[in-house]
């Protein structure tokens, strides 16, 4: 059996090997899936890989290293290949990480409270006075439920015996359960029968447990439900996606510091229709950047009087305040005890022998065996690599000692550990197998009965068979875990979870003002970006067809897109170079070219991803494909038929967009922002479009009303009405006056006003009435003036201007209604509390 | 032992020169009880009047009081007003205080049950916001204590030789210069020097800590006027077991008058430094200057005279400040 899949696959044995004995014979868990592995063709497998791979891609699966909104994001990496792992060995290392996050959680209590841990003497105060990560202004404070410890994440690791130890506690705002759902919803479709036929225990009923677990501590008052947030620093940070992931998954709201504000000792979200109380954070971010009041004060990130909010015990925090001190590996050594002291038990899972250097004896041990061990900082918030005492030489080695020496208590030495090994699937070598040093991180919620265990969790495999850490922000990759069970297996998804009456919701209530904002300037620029797109094929269109001359049409297009901003403008005395191509081309793919379409692709990812647990998975692909596609422009250089098919491309996207903006989206208010934000970008650029024609003599050519035409997306109306050239009368009449088309002035206008007026209605504040104004003048205009006009010889037309002024000032009520808007319901980013002193 | 009775004015106003939409500030504005000083009468008056506020204490069991101001103001005063007696406590023979090393020892973790009185002096043994440990801060004050001297003896040798060879400059730093560099410009104002001294301290192995209140404004007849009598004041207090007579382990020192802190210093809170009892730290929204005015007055009660306008009404003060 196997023998391909296993031909170069190395049996270790300094290394535990997860699918096979050290005889080299399959474990029983492993059998029936390497069967199945070896049963499945080869271009099946590849299939089944490119699945798996597109999946990642188009959700936007991404672990930021360099986090910039124009796409530095790396694709999460997973590996086909899921680590298994069978029922009795996962039952007591279930049991020992629940045991572990008691046990962190009653010591947090000691610490934060009566201290009897540091009174005898069970705990060096080096490790929690001396920590940053000890926040003074929490001590006393007792957290609704006495749970300080709501999520926890714990680093496991396999010895060449096969016994698991902890390598690391994560007790800050551990990450990665959300990249462990989405492993699963992947490889799940990958191996479907394998994943039934094992009898793989689903993760979904963790994240129910934590749901309940906080909706049991959540503080709350009368008939109120319990309000949850999912607080996370921004989209800057590495594990943003995974955030947004949550917040969607367990339908919370996903925000920044600067929703929240507290009034007293309550912490409220900003919405749309005031202020309303929350009563759980599920916070990401750092506890000590949480209040600059009393926290980190330089810190802008945070919601300033969040710690009296805690101290009245009027929010839960998950985890609380200060919980992060136990993230500091020095503890480890100090925990068999303290387990017995606090809970009475002794501690189930051992964690890898560990040395803090502020004990003389342990300073002493650490200098001796130096080779055998790798040097960490005793505290989390010091920066700094792990180091392998074997790969030290000379002076760096000495230099490395005498800064042991002089500050023992900030280092710890622990001892190598050989990880355990794990097949992984090698592209490269076509059914074959490969070997990768693997480790687990498990994951624990507090629920009314204690923690619950997600059965799995997050495996991670190094690149290289001989690279000893491992880590997702240096290119390893993921795993599914697979926990198989003897019993039923459940069937309850959050997907479709139980819901009574009472626990219905109705559209966004509880949109936060900062949403909204961004759905607002995601409607603006998604419109933005179809106008650029359109006007830049148009002249494209005509460089092409001109052979590269400068026709007049073209001398045109191009100062019209220069007046409207899709080019950038020339200064006096620059004569327009014979490349007009080249700028065209640059317009569409430099970023750097404000207003032109690469800019205004990356301004619209920027809101989308502002807003991404809003947004459908379709809408969030065709976002991605976009500007996957124009970072892949960047790096050939394309010809003039490519631009133009990259358009064509770009416009396609656009009417998918709206597409799912019309018929996906709840019908709440942030939507109607978008919307507004849609209509009043696209009621600027047509009035200013035809204001600009109306004005330029360079638009006395023949071509310019027909280009003008395509430019509004409505030759084929004026068509079917009129069969004959362009004229300026039908032509003013169907892109101004004609309220029956969608490309036209007065009807992007009156639908604007009607959003308006529903908004004026819900939320009590009008905003249309300049607006409102502005239309009546232009609805006064009379068209007969337009007749018999001989536009292309007249060169000066009041008529024209008077309607170009007309148009203009549409545009400028539009602008103002933006302002308005902007002043009344948003956030304001750029305004953030600043820290006084006095002494 | 008679005590010296004291009123103390602390006065902090902030004209922001635009509107400032919503305001949280934490106050560490109330002198604490300790064994040499009492407090006999104390109020915080504040203009506008809070919307909200709280009384409390710190982790370190100093008076805090947090207020919040939720309607648009374009200004903030705040007066403390307090009355103070405060008892001699000087040591009475610094040369019969413990070894430094002892001290240092006690204070070193060895897996077994600490003094109480130990462990709670470990709060001040480490690093804090302003106060880094560094093997120069060490090198520093290494001749100050050579083996076997009384801790207090060195202490005294560390405080004249900052008082010494530092200067003081309020142009030279600011509330955030980082310590090292003190070190190395050999400028600063109080907080500098206290932040300095403590870190030496701590490098050394002994606990230190951070010390905020006030000095008497006017110097009684015959006596220089002393640095930094017009605004709040920073010392250090050092941990010595035993040395005091009346229970407390901990002996003051100011490193920027060279002195040992005794009926003229009126304390208010201590802390590890001063990011842990800053008198008055906000957060705002809105507003464009941000520096405050600050006027301290101390006057002794047992003089005559008590200045015209100690005995103002607040209200009428606040139009003046």
């Amino acid at each position: 059996m196997a023998r391909t899949l296993l031909a170069i696959y190395p049996n270790s044995p300094r290394r535990y090997d997860e699918m096979l004995t050290a005889k080299g014979d399959v474990r029983p868990h492993w059998e029936k899936f390497l069967n199945h592995l070896d049963s499945v063709a080869p271009e099946e497998m590849r299939r089944r890989i490119e699945f798996a791979e597109q999946r990642i891609q188009e959700n936007g699966v991404t672990y930021n290293v360099y986090a910039d909104p124009n796409g530095a994001d790396r694709p999460w990496s997973l590996d086909p290949l899921p680590l298994i792992i069978p029922p009795d060995e996962w039952a007591e290392v279930s049991a020992a990480v629940a045991q572990r996050a008691t046990l962190l959680n009653a010591i947090l209590a000691d610490l934060y409270g009566e201290q009897t841990l540091l009174a005898e003497g069970l705990l060096p105060p080096a490790l929690v006075y001396g920590q940053h990560g000890y926040l003074w202004p929490c001590r006393g404070i007792k957290p609704p439920g006495g749970v300080w410890l709501h999520h926890y994440a714990v680093d496991l690791a396999r010895s060449p015996n096969g016994r698991w130890w902890v390598i690391a506690d994560r007790t800050q705002a551990p990450s990665g359960a959300g990249y462990a759902l989405e492993n699963r919803l992947v490889i799940s479709r990958v191996f479907p029968e394998m994943f039934r036929d094992l009898r793989v225990q689903h993760v979904a009923d963790f994240f129910r447990d934590q749901l309940d677990g906080l909706t049991a501590l959540a503080p709350v008052e009368g008939d109120e439900q319990p309000h949850m947030v999912l607080l996370t620093p921004g989209p800057y940070n590495e594990t943003y996606f995974e955030h947004a992931y949550l917040a969607r998954y367990l339908g919370f709201p996903l925000v920044e510091g600067q929703d929240l504000t507290v009034r007293g000792d309550t912490v409220y979200l900003k919405t749309l229709r005031g202020l309303k109380r929350v009563h759980v954070i599920l916070r990401r971010q750092d506890d000590a950047y949480c209040d600059p009041l009393e926290l980190r004060g330089e810190s802008a990130l945070g919601i300033p009087g969040l710690v009296n909010v805690a101290r009245a015990g009027r929010v839960v925090i998950a985890n609380a305040l200060g919980s992060g001190l136990l993230a500091s590996g020095a503890l480890m050594g100090f925990l068999p005890a303290i387990c017995r002291h606090l809970l009475g038990e002794k501690l189930a899972m051992p964690s890898v022998a560990t040395w803090w250097c502020g004990e003389k004896p342990a300073l002493d041990y650490v200098k001796e065996n130096f080779d055998d061990l790798v040097i960490k900082p005793a505290y989390p918030t010091q920066m700094m690599d792990p180091i392998f005492g074997n790969e030290l030489k000379g002076e760096a080695r000495a230099d490395m000692l005498r800064r042991i020496e002089a500050r023992p208590h900030a280092y710890v030495a622990q001892e190598v550990i050989n990880l355990s090994q794990a097949p992984t699937w090698s592209r490269a070598h076509e059914r074959r197998l490969l070997a990768r040093p693997v480790g687990l991180r498990a994951y624990a919620v507090t629920t009314p009965d204690g923690y619950s265990v997600m059965p799995g969790g997050l495996a991670r495999v190094t690149t290289g068979a001989g690279t000893r850490i491992i880590s997702m922000q240096r290119g390893g990759a993921s795993k599914d875990a697979w926990v198989l069970t003897n019993g039923p297996v459940s069937q309850f998804s959050m997907l479709k979870p139980s819901v009574s009456v009472r626990d219905l919701v109705r559209a966004g209530a509880n949109l936060s003002s900062r949403v909204v904002e961004n759905l607002f300037w995601l409607g603006r620029y998604s419109e933005r970006f179809d106008d650029s797109a359109r006007m830049l094929r148009v002249a494209l269109s005509r460089v092409v067809v001109g052979g590269g001359q400068k026709t007049p049409v073209v001398v045109w297009a191009m100062e019209l897109a220069r007046r409207l901003g899709v080019l950038p403008e020339i200064g006096e005395d620059t004569e327009i170079k014979e490349g007009s191509e080249h700028e065209l081309l640059e317009a569409i793919y430099d970023p750097a070219q404000p207003g032109g379409l690469a800019s205004n692709i990356r301004s619209l990812m920027w809101s989308a991803t502002h807003v991404r647990e809003r947004l459908s998975l379709d809408h969030w692909h065709s976002l991605n494909r976009l500007q996957r596609d124009q970072q892949a422009a960047l790096k050939v250089h394309p010809t003039l038929t490519e631009a133009i098919a990259f358009l064509d491309r770009v416009l396609g996207v656009s009417s998918s967009l709206t597409g799912f903006a019309m018929d996906n989206m709840t019908r709440d208010d942030g939507w109607r922002f978008l919307i507004v934000g849609r209509r009043l970008e696209r009621l600027s650029f047509l009035a200013m479009t035809v204001a600009h024609f109306l004005r330029m003599p360079s638009s006395r050519c023949g071509g310019s009303l027909e280009w003008l035409l395509e430019l509004s997306d409505s030759i084929i109306t004026y068509r079917s009405r009129y069969s004959r050239q362009p004229e300026l009368l039908p032509v003013i009449d169907l892109l101004v006056f004609d309220d029956s088309n969608p490309h036209g002035v007065i009807f992007q206008a009156s639908v604007l006003m009607r959003y308006l007026d529903r908004m004026a209605r819900e939320l009590g504040v009008n905003f249309g009435e300049g607006l409102a104004a502005a239309l009546d003048r232009l609805h006064q205009f009379d068209l007969e003036r337009l007749e018999n006009l001989e536009f292309d010889s007249s060169e000066d037309c009041a008529p024209c201007e008077e309607l170009a002024d007309l148009l203009q000032g549409l545009d400028r009520a539009a602008s103002q209604l933006s302002a308005a808007l902007g002043m009344r319901y948003f956030t304001h980013v750029g305004d953030v509390s600043r820290q006084t002193m006095a002494v | 032992m008679t005590p010296v009775r004291y009123r103390v004015l602390h006065e902090t106003r902030y004209d922001y020169g635009s509107l400032v939409s919503l305001s949280q500030q934490q106050l560490h504005l109330s002198p604490r009880v300790l064994e040499w000083q009492q407090v006999e009468e104390q109020r915080i008056d504040i203009e506008p009047v809070p919307t909200w506020r709280r009384d409390g204490r710190d982790a370190f069991g100093n008076p805090v009081t947090w207020v919040a101001f939720h309607a648009p103001h374009e200004m903030l005063f705040i007066r403390s007003m307090m009355t103070v007696a405060v008892t001699p406590h000087l040591p009475k023979v610094l040369e019969d205080s413990l070894p430094w090393e002892e001290v240092r020892d006690r204070l070193a973790y060895d897996a077994t049950d600490p003094l109480p009185e130990d462990l709670d002096a470990t709060r001040f043994l480490f690093e804090s916001p302003h106060v880094r440990i560094k093997h120069e801060l060490a090198a520093y004050a290494a001749d100050c204590f050579p083996p076997d001297r009384p801790i207090l003896v060195g202490a005294k040798a560390l405080m004249a030789k900052i008082f010494r060879e530092f200067t003081f400059d309020p142009e030279a730093t600011t509330v955030s210069t980082p310590v090292l560099e003190v070190l190395e410009n050999k400028r600063g104002v109080c907080q500098d020097f206290a932040h300095l001294m403590i870190a030496c301290l701590r490098a050394m192995g002994l606990a230190a800590r951070y010390v905020s209140g006030y000095l008497l404004t006017r110097p009684p007849p015959g006596k220089p006027r002393l640095i930094g009598a017009d605004a709040s004041h920073a010392w250090v207090s050092v941990y010595a077991p035993g040395s005091q007579q009346g229970g407390s382990d901990w002996v003051d020192f100011d490193p920027t008058n060279d002195l040992l802190p005794d009926t003229e210093h009126i304390t208010l809170a201590f802390g590890r430094d001063f990011s842990d009892i800053s008198p008055l730290r906000g957060i705002i929204l809105g507003g464009g200057g941000t520096e405050p005015d600050v006027a301290v007055t101390v006057v002794p009660l047992d003089e005559e005279e008590i200045p015209e306008e100690m005995l103002d009404e607040p209200d009428s003060e606040a139009d003046e400040a």
